[in-house]
């Protein structure tokens, strides 16, 4: 397994927010998480990400505890992260303090490509556009070239178009890098249109329900039967009847 | 003429106008009116004091202000970087900062002895604590999210430094500089009062003392609002550097 949960368990004082959450990753997979707000699956991230250390219990990624951030496994958070101060090409090449200045350029117009944001390589992230600049934190994350993306509710401050256009890009973007993804939404329909394998998990404390494989190959039509199927399935999993 | 600049304008002339009238109608204030300051300030010009004056005043200034941010800024980023630090610090500026740098004359005056050191001591003192709660305060109001992402990527110390934490903190750090020089320009005239043969506040006092010349007194305060506002506006220029501009709410 390339990342995997062991029994993994935390609380914040008297509440407890995840119970022994057991979860394994596969190099390459992409992993989605849902689950109602509040049950805790932005702390598994961030427990993941060793932002934040597991009440008990471990993560280990390629067989290595995680106990701190890693440059080798980046978390992307919603559009925020950039640093308004920097440029587009300043925000993508932060990272990449530690290699020549032409390598740098290079790795740079590569990913400013691989998002679509070429021509805006001057630009400031108070000139872009919410999806934009969700573009260039992906961009960051990817330049330096980390073998795990956490990305927590990546989307969540986007319009409902800019959201499906974003996912089609990440998926894109994911079977050009082949990282192995995790990917925290409560949006059901994002995990299934995104995933490999849809992890459901139950309100406080946090606890797995199900984990659903989703085996419809990409471009996924979202109005076969399979995908309805599935996509109710983690409906009735979370406890709410589809209907409006 | 746009609206923008004739509004301003018409009030200036509404209230030196007003001023005019109430000097014409009540000699009896004593009072000189803006015709007769005007007739101050010239002569001011014309005796080679005006200048004189307003360089002899900023010269302090300077290097108050410019001696209070070298120490500040360097002194708010430690306290703000080091939970201890500020822990142990900040009782002891709570308790100065209500002091008025006016108080600390005598001790300017035991120090320093009568003169432009004194001047520009106090200046120094009036301009330090404010900057350096303003930095501290800067670095408490980093989004955490950006220092989650620095340290995501373990870019080293100083690079942290320079792409993270001072940019984040460049447009706080800027309107606190405006700010403080307008309370370093405020005190400069006390401080001239103390003891010094030159500057604006000095040409308030003198003209005072030597004859009443009341015109003399008040072209002294002009000359300080005019002198206070030119600085404001060329502190308010880099609020529009394109590296900060994200910092202020209009963007």
């Amino acid at each position: 397994m390339k990342v995997q949960f062991s029994d993994v368990s935390m609380r914040f004082g008297a509440m407890e927010v995840l119970q022994r959450i057991t979860l394994g990753a596969e190099e390459g997979e992409f992993l989605c998480i849902v689950g109602p707000s509040g049950c805790g699956k932005s702390t598994l991230l961030n427990i993941a990400g060793g932002f934040l250390a597991p009440g008990s219990g471990s993560v280990t990624i390629d067989g290595e505890r995680v106990t701190a951030p890693d440059r080798r496994r980046i978390f992307v958070f919603q559009e925020r992260g950039v640093f308004p101060w920097l440029t587009v090409e300043g925000n993508i090449g932060f990272g990449l303090f530690d290699v020549s200045e032409d390598e740098r350029r290079a790795r740079v117009a590569q990913y400013i490509e691989l998002v679509g944001l070429k021509g805006f390589e001057k630009s400031y992230p108070r000139e872009l556009s919410g999806g934009m600049k969700q573009r260039v934190e992906v961009a960051r994350a990817l330049a330096v070239n980390p073998d795990v993306l956490f990305l927590d509710e990546p989307f969540g401050a986007l319009d409902s178009i800019t959201r499906l256009q974003m996912r089609s890009e990440l998926l894109r973007i994911w079977r050009a890098e082949r990282k192995t993804v995790l990917f925290v939404t409560h949006d059901i329909e994002e995990s299934v249109q995104l995933a490999d394998r849809v992890v459901v998990m139950s309100a406080r404390p946090g606890k797995i329900r199900r984990v659903v494989d989703i085996d419809i190959p990409h471009p996924r039509d979202l109005s076969s039967r399979r995908y309805i199927e599935l996509r109710d399935l983690i409906f009735g999993e979370i406890g709410l009847a589809h209907q409006v | 003429m746009s609206r923008s600049r004739l509004l301003p304008l018409t009030g200036i002339v509404a209230a030196l106008a007003a001023w005019q009238i109430g000097v014409m109608l009540r000699p009896a204030s004593l009072i000189p009116g803006p015709i007769a300051v005007a007739q101050g300030i010239s002569e001011l010009a014309v005796r080679g004091l005006l200048v004189k004056y307003v360089v002899a005043s900023l010269f302090r200034v300077t290097w108050g202000y410019l001696a209070a941010l070298v120490i500040a800024i360097p002194l708010g980023l430690m306290l703000g970087m080091m939970r201890i630090g500020e822990m142990a610090m900040n009782p002891i500026l709570q308790i100065l900062r209500p002091i008025s740098p006016l108080a600390w004359i005598p001790i300017a005056i035991l120090w320093f002895g009568v003169g432009d050191i004194s001047a520009i001591f106090l200046i120094f003192l009036a301009s330090l604590l404010p900057m350096t709660v303003a930095t501290m305060n800067a670095m408490h109001n980093i989004d955490p999210v950006h220092l989650a992402a620095a340290r995501n990527f373990g870019i080293p110390l100083r690079a942290r430094m320079r792409d993270v934490l001072i940019p984040a903190i460049l447009p706080q750090l800027i309107v606190a500089m405006r700010i403080t020089l307008g309370v370093a320009w405020l005190v400069v005239v006390a401080a001239e009062m103390i003891a010094v043969n030159s500057g604006l506040g000095f040409l308030i006092v003198d003209a005072r003392n030597a004859g009443n010349r009341y015109d003399l007194v008040i072209a002294g305060m002009v000359l300080i609002g005019l002198v206070g506002i030119v600085l404001d506006l060329l502190m308010r220029r880099l609020e529009r550097l394109d590296s900060v501009r994200w910092g202020y709410a209009s963007e």
